[in-house]
């Protein structure tokens, strides 16, 4: 019995390792590659040269703004929605996810064409990148909608929001003081994933003719060899960034959620 | 004038008529209590009370105002659910404090009112706990702590004990009680636990299939039950398909059970239902057969049901079984297998009409009920017996489930 569970914990190592190879080695070369300055010489110079870049900062800056924006509207949108469904119309529920789905199936080629045929009367959005982040939105939903729904799913939100009702609460008042500090985990990892999803953006944005941080890596990798490995990293570095954040803030999720199970 | 009163209220649920013209005074300072098996619409009355749910035909007045149209959050209904229902992020403290703070108090008023009533339900020392470190009885003090902090109009208890042990909601159900009397607060406690509503409560009203089938003190409930229904559900009881002799005693498969029976509007000749309390019967050890005489007849021990201070024992007597409780240092003398005689307290006999068997049926209560009734959780059948006698009640009315 001992033998065979030592047996199966040696065969559970050797699968790590060569999965972490697996993963690892292509980003050591990567790295190896992105920090060569000449023969058998090492250093940031690629990395300076692309910090020093003015296009670099400023489609940074913006996939950045971009992606602040996307995560307001998606909040503002959604958290009162899911709230909603949840307790007053859980029998569309079922069509909410659905409609969240959408995206995934539709192509981003036609939502780019579609949103813009539908932004087209809004002029002053049409003309500016703010109306990434309204496609954006929409990109994101299957992803925030669900951590949400997922929060939300885990409290037992009709006797807490009557609880509240019944002491005198609004639902707006009820929203703020009850659910939204009691869901605060759910809606940090929706906020993450849409980052993450924004940052990372480039079919609608380049079709668009708007210079995101995306745009900018494609730009690099086409051109310049060794910035476009050093950019990769960078990127990389900037995706395991929001990946930690949202393992951190699961972390402090289950921790929430155990505590409303025991609660209840 | 009642402080609260429920007018003519209906409710369905798509298919399910989950209330039908209930009608409801209680008075200020009352402790009501709603009992029912799942299902009679108990818990749909007190959401209409609290505004969770709106009737369909109806009205709610509080001091003869009419609350039907207002909204939960304006109504000031202090409620307790079952489920703990406590804010997680928030500690015992804040808990309370919540419904000052939504009336906008000040922060020290509001804090020393907490303290205060956190004292009260006797968790003066647990302010700055979490709701994931208290126990559930602990919870639900704090929950009834946080309903009374806004100074109710009315409180509501829905099933806040079901969710607890035994002997917490044996203490929890006492200080509910002390509390509620001390402050004079109008309550309404629904539960399906009878024993808990026969003894806290000022009145209990029984309902079943969304009417009410008997209202009244809890000891008018217990001896004076008007349905059968009632009769089954609340306690155990024998029931038996009787006869009034000319001479007013009750015969029952042929032998005379009772004499003295308060007979009341039953006439001669009558066939009834009899209904007998386990308590309301005595038996004695017979060495010998006897000979059946007077109102005392004989039977044989065939179960013991040990319940602690008393057994319940099942007796086979010639018309079927009847189950009489003892007390347990008497019963251990009388094993099965042991010849007894039986004899009937006439005062504990309930005499029915044959059909008196769903609301409206006695004339007393809402018409429109279906026959047989839900009995109390526990209650057994007389074992092995095809006679006409039965102990407590079956499940045998599929109750609208709501």
């Amino acid at each position: 019995m001992g033998t065979m569970k030592l047996k199966g914990r040696g065969w559970g190592i050797f699968w790590l390792v060569v999965g972490a190879l697996y993963l690892l080695v292509p980003l050591y070369g990567m790295a190896q590659f992105s920090l060569e300055t000449g023969p058998h010489s090492y250093g940031f110079h690629w990395y300076q040269t692309i910090f020093d870049s003015s296009q670099f900062r400023s489609s940074f800056l913006l996939s950045l703004r971009l992606a602040l924006e996307t995560v307001a509207i998606s909040l503002v949108l959604l958290v009162p929605t899911v709230f909603w469904v949840h307790l007053r119309l859980p029998r569309l529920r079922p069509l909410f996810e659905f409609l969240v789905i959408l995206p995934f199936v539709v192509p981003p080629v036609a939502l780019a064409v579609g949103l813009v045929g539908l932004f087209r009367p809004v002029t002053w959005l049409v003309s500016t990148p703010e109306l990434l982040a309204f496609v954006y939105v929409i990109l994101a939903l299957p992803f925030s909608y669900r951590s949400l729904d997922a929060g939300m799913r885990a409290i037992d939100l009709r006797t807490l929001s009557q609880a509240a009702e019944s002491l005198g609460a609004r639902w707006t008042t009820t929203l703020r003081l009850v659910v939204l500090p009691n869901v605060r985990s759910s809606l940090l990892g929706a906020s993450f994933l849409t980052l993450a999803i924004v940052m990372g953006e480039f079919t609608i944005a380049s079709l668009l003719l708007f210079n995101t941080f995306p745009v900018y890596i494609e730009y690099i990798g086409e051109t310049k060899a060794y910035p476009a490995a050093a950019l990769a990293l960078i990127s990389f570095v900037l995706t395991w960034g929001a990946m930690l954040g949202m393992f951190i803030v699961g972390r402090g999720r289950g921790r929430t959620h155990t505590e409303v199970a025991m609660t209840r | 004038m009642s402080k609260l009163e429920l007018v003519e209220i209906s409710k369905r649920f798509g298919a399910v008529e989950a209330l039908r013209g209930l009608s409801l005074e209680v008075a200020s300072g009352e402790f009501l209590s709603l009992l029912g098996p799942s299902g009679c619409g108990k818990t749909t009355a007190l959401r209409i009370i609290a505004g969770f749910e709106h009737p369909d035909v109806g009205k709610l007045l509080v001091d003869g105002r009419d609350l039907t149209a207002i909204p939960a959050n304006r109504r000031s209904m202090g409620m307790v659910f079952q489920s703990y229902s406590l804010f997680p992020n928030m500690t015992a403290r804040e808990n309370v404090e919540f419904g000052l703070r939504i009336r906008r108090r000040a922060r020290a008023e509001r804090t020393a009112r907490a303290l205060e009533l956190l004292d009260l339900v006797g968790l003066a020392g647990t302010a700055n706990r979490y709701p994931h470190q208290l126990s559930g009885g602990q919870q639900q003090r704090v929950a009834l702590a946080r309903a009374l902090a806004i100074e109710p109009e009315v409180l509501l208890l829905d099933e806040p004990l079901s969710a607890l042990d035994a002997k917490v909601r044996v203490q929890l159900r006492e200080e509910i009680r002390r509390i509620q009397t001390s402050l004079g607060i109008t309550t309404i406690y629904v539960t399906h636990d009878q024993e808990e509503a026969l003894s806290i409560s000022d009145r209990v009203a029984v309902l079943s299939l969304g009417c009410i089938e008997q209202i009244g003190a809890p000891s008018d409930i217990y001896r004076e039950p008007r349905t059968r229904f009632v009769a089954e559900f609340v306690g155990t009881m024998n029931r038996l398909d009787g006869k009034v002799n000319p001479d007013g005693s009750i015969e029952c498969g042929g032998l005379c059970v009772a004499h003295g029976v308060a007979l009341g509007d039953h006439a001669p000749g009558e066939q009834v239902i009899v209904l007998v309390r386990p308590e309301s019967i005595v038996l004695e050890e017979l060495p010998e057969p006897q000979a059946a005489s007077g109102d005392l007849f004989e039977g044989r021990i065939v179960a013991h049901t040990f319940l602690g201070a008393v057994t319940r024992v099942t007796v086979s007597v010639a018309f079927g079984a009847v189950t009489a409780d003892l007390p347990s240092s008497r019963a251990l003398g009388l094993s099965p297998g042991t010849r007894v005689s039986v004899r009937i307290d006439p005062s504990g006999v309930r005499l029915l009409s044959i059909g008196t068997s769903g609301p409206g049926s006695d004339g007393s209560g809402p018409t429109g009920g279906g026959s047989g009734g839900s009995g109390p959780t526990g209650e057994a059948e007389s074992p092995g017996e095809e006679g006409s006698a039965t102990a407590g009640g079956l499940p045998t009315r599929s109750a609208a489930s709501l």
